[in-house]
């Protein structure tokens, strides 16, 4: 037991040591899996990037359950990886718990603000995102009926939802949004076949362009909007290659710039609240040439004219999770 | 199989199937081209070698005592209880409002206070379940599934409508006042001066679990109520036969059990995550069955596989640090445990029986 501690202890030394000449950056990804084709794919895609272009390394771990969050970012911190980027919002209590005691390290924390020293914390406007995709969604639809499946019923789902209402209604002030949610456990997150059926469900209602932010299940909505013949609109990276001709657009969420940026910055990193929106790239609607014959130029126009008008502060957004309401729709 | 001693029935079968698990696991281990090798020796001293390991070990193991215990008092009455996620998912909710909403002076009023509440909770959670089986004679299994689904939907929209901090993104309650956070077991062990990782979610609901198992040892063996619960697993008929009403052990046997899968909560949510988060419970429910049935429903045995599947939880963890052994394939492992300790039973235990028979005959 005292060799085996001893020896724990030297290799704690020697990667301290190690980190100290070389700062590794590190990607804590949370739960749901690297590969789950949307958020946390995305940050991890960042991060090749960034290895890609600059040859370097990184450190990464998934985590498995709720106890291993202050445990994997702490055991991080300790390994000397500096900056450690932290995916989720789940992890606010986390860092607000581990980031005070590793003063030296930078922590960059993903869809939520902590307010500490040596933290960035990234949080992206996608109710403005999803109020331009909401727009185009209601330019497309000839019945005047969309419709939305989100992942599990949470606050984030519902400011995506809520954005996507508001560009609706600013465009058909008479649309019909038909909001879903896929359910109520995580593996809603990865359900295709509950989201391809909710996607069916709401084609037989009427409606003929779905948004889904829903993760892996998004795959299933996407699937069965392109079997069932109507658009869909993708989210998080750009999916419009999936069903090319099929999906309107996607909502970008630049996660993968803000791994990408807060490797690339490194120890140097500027900490504070960094506002991904549409003025800064963060999010936005997808073009390219798998959806350019289904948007038209006067769509376009009229959703860069909109996209203009909340940079500058004309339209407002309303944000869901500012105050837990939305104006355009009830959950 | 009857001839088996007895020390073969409770050790040295669950030992060959969990070897021939590990073997299984290596063997993959292996073929993925890494070293099995240096993944058992990182597993091993991950959870083991330092008072940090043993910390997350045992707090997993606190967990998986408490649904492992609960799956096995309904186990003697003959009641499959695969409902204990959702039991201890409402008693969370229960451990949750009882810290929330009172001011309490000190822990320990706000510990015995919050463990009746969250045993109160599963308890009812289970009640339901119970009485449809016993008065409707609804499958258990089924419902109790049902219920787990029902609880999270219930804990899903309380925690996004109601519970949550106005303007929080996460969908959990406030965090817990400081006066009701739970010594942690270095504070325990400090008293006697034992030093201990200070940096472990392991906490004072470890004693209570081990409270829990000898309360339960004695229910089951040392009571009247035990007795009757056991009788009526046995044979139903029998039971009903020596005067011992079917409705009512059906119904405090699947109380207890909600009210143990219940009390967990006391370990994850007060001890750990000081406040209720979403999915709370991951899994620790289900792997209760699995920690019950290796171990035969004696509390000895709970306590014995809740430390084995505490020492894979953490040990996995290990693993995923420091190697690239991908976290999907420390779920395989677990899963090979749980096959053959519980699916795969017969497959050691036929065997063994017969090589006992076959040394019977010759001595005799």
């Amino acid at each position: 037991m005292t060799l085996m501690k001893s020896l724990s202890g030297a290799t704690a030394a020697l990667a301290l040591m190690a980190g100290a000449a070389a700062a590794d950056p590190a990607l804590v990804i949370d739960l749901g899996g690297k590969f789950d084709k949307s958020f946390n794919e995305a940050a991890w895609n960042g991060a090749e990037r960034w290895a890609r272009e600059t040859g370097g390394t990184y450190k990464e771990i998934e985590m498995q359950n709720e106890a291993q969050r202050e445990q994997f970012v702490r055991r991080m911190a300790e390994t000397g990886a500096n900056p450690v980027v932290v995916l989720g919002f789940q992890n606010m209590a986390t860092l607000d718990a581990v980031a005070p005691d590793y003063p030296e390290t930078k922590f960059v924390l993903i869809d939520a603000v902590v307010d500490l020293p040596n933290v960035r914390s990234v949080v992206f406007a996608e109710h403005e995102g999803s109020y331009l995709v909401g727009m185009m969604a209601a330019l497309a639809s000839k019945t005047g009926t969309v419709s939305f499946v989100g992942g599990m019923d949470v606050p984030l789902i519902r400011k995506f939802a809520c954005g996507y209402a508001q560009g609706v209604k600013a465009v058909k002030p008479d649309a019909t949004v038909i909001m879903n949610m896929t359910g109520t456990t995580p593996a809603a997150w990865n359900d295709p076949v509950k989201g391809g059926e909710l996607t069916k469900a709401q084609i037989a209602q009427g409606s003929d362009v779905v948004y889904a932010a829903a993760g892996g299940t998004g795959i299933g909505v996407l699937q069965a909007a392109a079997d069932g013949g109507i658009l869909s609109i993708g989210v998080d990276s750009n999916q419009n290659h999936l069903h090319p001709g099929k999906v309107l657009t996607s909502m970008m969420k630049r996660v993968d710039n803000a791994v990408y940026d807060a490797f690339k910055a490194g120890t140097a990193l500027e900490t504070g609240v960094v506002s991904m929106n549409l003025a800064s790239g963060g999010v936005g609607y997808a073009l390219d040439e798998n959806n350019a014959p289904l948007v038209s130029d006067e769509m376009k126009a009229a959703v860069d004219a909109a996209a203009a008008k909340i940079m500058s502060g004309e339209i407002v957004v309303h944000d869901y999770t500012t105050d837990d309401t939305c104006p355009a729709a009830t959950f | 199989m009857e001839r088996m001693p007895k020390w073969a029935d409770v050790a040295l079968v669950p030992l060959m199937s969990l070897m021939l698990a590990f073997a299984i696991s290596a063997l993959v281990i292996a073929a993925i081209g890494e070293n099995p090798w240096a993944a058992i020796r990182t597993m091993v001293t991950g959870a083991l070698g330092s008072t940090y390991g043993w910390g997350y070990t045992l707090y997993y193991t606190t967990n998986f005592l408490f649904t492992g215990l609960a799956v096995s008092v309904a186990f003697h009455a003959g009641l499959f209880n695969i409902g204990g996620e959702g039991q201890a998912a409402l008693g969370g909710l229960g451990v949750a409002l009882c810290c929330l909403f009172i001011p309490w002076p000190h822990w320990s009023l706000a510990l015995i206070a919050a463990t009746l509440s969250g045993a109160a909770f599963g308890a009812a959670w289970a009640a339901l379940p119970a009485w449809l089986q016993a008065r409707r004679g609804s499958h258990i299994v089924i419902t109790t599934i049902m219920f787990n689904f029902i609880g999270a939907s219930l804990l899903n929209y309380l925690l996004v409508n109601v519970l949550k901090p106005q303007g929080s993104m996460d969908p959990a309650t406030a965090r817990f006042a400081p006066e009701v956070r739970l010594p942690g077991l270095h504070e325990v062990l400090a008293v006697a001066g034992i030093p201990f990782s200070k940096a472990t979610p392991v906490n004072v609901t470890l004693l209570v679990g081990l409270a829990a198992c000898v309360a339960v040892w004695a229910l089951i063996w040392r009571t009247r109520l035990g007795y009757e619960i056991r009788a009526f697993g046995k044979s139903e008929k029998a039971a009903v036969y020596a005067g011992i009403r079917p409705v009512r052990i059906t119904m405090v046997a699947m109380l207890i059990s909600g009210g143990l899968a219940g009390m967990m909560a006391i370990n994850n949510v007060m001890g750990e995550a000081e406040r209720l988060v979403m999915n709370s419970v991951e899994g620790a429910g289900f792997i209760g069955i699995a920690v019950a049935l290796m171990g035969r429903g004696h509390p000895f045995g709970v306590l014995l596989a809740a430390l084995l599947f505490g020492f894979l939880y953490q040990g996995g963890a290990e693993l995923a640090l420091f190697t690239s052994i991908p976290r999907e394939l420390i779920v395989v492992i677990q899963a090979l445990v749980i096959l053959f300790t519980g699916a795969l039973d017969d497959l050691v235990r036929r065997p063994v029986a017969a090589l006992f028979r076959l040394t019977r005959k010759e001595t005799r």
